[in-house]
């Protein structure tokens, strides 16, 4: 019981740490945010999102930009800790180093739903669509735990690596494939309104996916820290 | 390092004279299919290379596993030498499936389940390789390839399902229903029996390449700790 | 308090620490002495459990490294190069989040306390990044003995300070030592761990070389007893 207390209690620290240093600098959430907006103008020019094309690609569009908005974040994260070497600071706490882990992970989601929230508004407004359905609100919060899951393990490893600002995207990617497939076609099948009994293969997917990677990560992060 | 065993020299002939054999097979003994003629051939040697490629990630994943467990360099070098080795042959069987997929679906390139699966399993592994070009701690280097390596063996099931799920024009040779429909076919016994010698060939190889590279591993290891008890 | 015994680091091909054997008893002040890139930051960061033994035993406080981790942790407080601070954070935010990691009962009035100690009570609300390096140094120690531990170690504390900043840290540190604590200090300066510690190892080349308690060097002979054993092992 203690232990567990103990646990949680570390667990919270991390989260509160982030999300106060942030309220502070807003560096992180900024940037992902104008990153974010700038993708999706990229988008406007690049596929000439007309009515017609845009009902197909919506789904594509978002989930590109929340892929390559959080990739940023979650590298920023990290290397903030690996820079100040604040990672031993984490890491001399008598805590299991699984704290560590689902304390930044939750941070950084935390960090990629404010920017989702804010995402859904601003498209709804340019592209006069309302995206605030309660399916695709489903279907961004199982992405993006899955994609964070999965992206706060390899940031730890991406930011002690010598071609560190490159290494992230390379080695999540070709990983997240399975969880960004089943996000836009989930996405997509809500915002078509199609028979939730099609929807529901890919909803499954990214429950499994989540927790599959979730514990995984849980098992070999301890590996990912330690020397 | 020892010198070469007498198991690893027997395993290199073994090697030669059975792919002389499947070689043999697949172009005189094997009929020529009727429908898509003689690229049907690119089959048999196909579908081993891609068979030995997940044979050798798996091991991997493995492997890795142990060395997480235990530590031992040694698994390291096995792990590192089992995904280099099927690199090489996944990229063949890409290459050869896109040879297929020509006459048989009229495109080089098509996007179904399989192929498009191998892909990305195919840039997985080289993101795998280049991590381990980009850590200089060997220490870390080892620990963060074995955990990569299990990270993106549990992800190929989930890309498979998820990209089969879109959609599959892929021909299911064994056991399929209507493979014909799909451009498939059905085997007759002299292409099942140089099927799966061609496997059998294939997967002997890559025991005995594997081998060749742990050797060679082991011996790089050896030069670097000379190298530093040197200075 | 701390046994090593045998102990032996390598990264990869390259062997830090060969067969160390190190012992320090409770309340004892040691001073680590040894050139650059003799193996006294990876020997405290093993001690801190931030690295693993690759052969050997490691001891503290009647703990096994790595086995029992966190109870040596709970029971260690280390500063180290970098001051492992958070700089978009206060002085008393950055003692409050350490203060949790810990699972301390009273994390607030624990922080004023510390803060008290390292004379930083009345900056206690700026953020850490306006401080200066020799702030942020005094900080570091606040955070380090935050959960009151019953070892410290210190990893070239003076580096990059003023001599304000030194003398400062020095009157810590001698607090410190005044509490009955087990430190261990390395340092390649002589002058500064020769009126703080009680006894001197030399560390060359990833053992032990020389030991020797303040009395049986003498005061003024400590630049000759380290350069004594640092040269017959150049020798070898």
């Amino acid at each position: 019981m203690q232990r567990i207390k103990a646990y949680l209690r570390a667990m919270g620290a991390i989260v509160w740490k982030d999300l106060a240093a942030e309220l502070r600098s807003r560096e992180l959430l900024t940037s992902m945010l104008v990153f974010a907006l700038l993708v999706i103008l990229i988008f406007n020019f690049a596929l000439e999102l007309d009515i017609k094309a845009r009902d197909s690609v919506t789904a594509g569009i978002l989930w590109v930009t929340f892929a390559f908005a959080g990739t940023l974040g979650l590298n920023r994260s990290m290397a903030s800790e690996k820079d100040r070497g604040c990672l031993d600071g984490l890491l001399l706490a008598p805590v299991d180093r699984s704290a560590i882990y689902f304390g930044k992970a939750i941070g950084n989601l935390i960090f990629m739903f404010i920017v989702e929230i804010i995402v859904l508004p601003v498209y709804s407004v340019l592209y006069n669509t309302n995206l605030f359905q309660p399916g695709l609100i489903l279907v961004i919060l199982l992405g993006s735990i899955g994609y964070v899951a999965v992206g706060t393990l390899l940031a730890t490893m991406a930011v002690q690596v010598r071609t560190r600002d490159i290494m992230l995207p390379i080695l999540l990617f070709p990983l997240a494939i399975p969880v960004l497939i089943a996000a836009v076609k989930a996405s997509n099948g809500f915002l078509q309104a199609i028979p939730l009994a099609e929807i529901l293969p890919w909803l499954n997917l990214l429950i499994v996916y989540d927790i599959v990677f979730i514990a995984t990560a849980f098992m070999v992060f301890d590996y990912v820290v330690e020397e | 390092m020892a010198e070469k065993p007498h198991l690893l020299k027997i395993l290199d002939i073994l090697t030669l004279v059975l792919m002389f054999i499947a070689t043999g097979l697949v172009f005189f003994y094997a009929p020529v299919e009727k429908i898509m003629g003689l690229v049907q051939k690119v089959f048999y040697f196909h579908v081993a290379n891609a068979w030995v490629g997940m044979v050798g990630f798996t091991v991997a994943a493995i492997v890795g596993g142990i060395y997480l467990w235990k530590g031992e360099k040694k698994w390291d070098i096995a792990g590192f030498a089992a995904i280099e080795i099927s690199f090489v042959f996944f990229l063949i069987a890409i290459v050869s499936g896109s040879i297929w997929a020509r006459p048989a679906w009229n495109t080089w390139w098509t996007w179904d389940p399989r192929l498009t699966t191998a892909a990305i399993v195919e840039l997985i592994y080289a993101a795998y390789l280049l991590l381990r070009r980009g850590v200089d701690d060997p220490d870390r280097r080892e620990r963060f390839s074995a955990v990569y390596a299990i990270f993106g063996f549990i992800s190929i099931p989930l890309t498979f399902v998820s990209i089969r799920l879109m959609r599959t024009i892929h021909p299911v040779v064994v056991g399929g229903s209507d493979a014909a429909a799909q451009g498939g076919f059905s085997m007759i016994a002299p292409m099942k029996v140089t099927f799966f010698f061609s496997l059998f060939t294939f997967s002997v190889f890559f025991v005995d390449l594997l081998w060749h590279r742990i050797r060679l591993g082991v011996l790089e290891n050896k030069v670097e700790e000379l190298r530093w008890s040197v200075d | 308090m701390i046994v090593v015994r045998n102990l032996l680091k390598r990264f990869g091909p390259k062997i830090v620490l060969q067969g160390l054997d190190f012992a320090v008893e409770k309340g004892e002040f040691v001073g680590l002495l040894g050139p650059n890139g003799a193996g006294k930051t990876t020997l405290l960061r093993i001690l801190a459990s931030l690295s693993r033994p690759s052969q050997g035993q490691v001891q503290i406080a009647g703990y096994r490294l790595p086995a029992q981790a966190a109870q040596v942790r709970r029971r260690l407080g280390i500063v180290s190069h970098q001051p492992l601070l958070y700089g978009d954070l206060t002085a008393e935010e950055n003692l409050w989040f350490y203060g949790r990691m810990y699972a301390l009962p009273d994390v607030k009035p624990r922080a004023e306390e510390v803060l008290r100690l390292v004379g930083l009570h009345p900056r206690r609300g700026d953020l850490v990044r306006t401080f200066s390096r020799g702030m942020k140094q005094r900080l570091a120690i606040g955070r380090a003995v935050l959960h009151d531990p019953d070892v410290m170690l210190f990893d070239e504390p003076h580096t990059g300070l003023d001599q304000d900043a030194c003398a400062m840290l020095d009157t810590v540190l001698s607090e410190i030592a005044a509490r009955g604590r087990t430190v261990v200090m390395t340092s390649h300066d002589l002058t500064r761990v020769a009126d703080l510690a009680s006894r001197f190892d030399v560390l060359s080349r990833g053992v032990i070389v020389a030991s020797g308690t303040r009395e049986e060097i003498g005061p003024d002979n400590l630049l000759r007893f380290y350069r004594q054993a640092v040269q017959s092992e150049g020798d070898v």
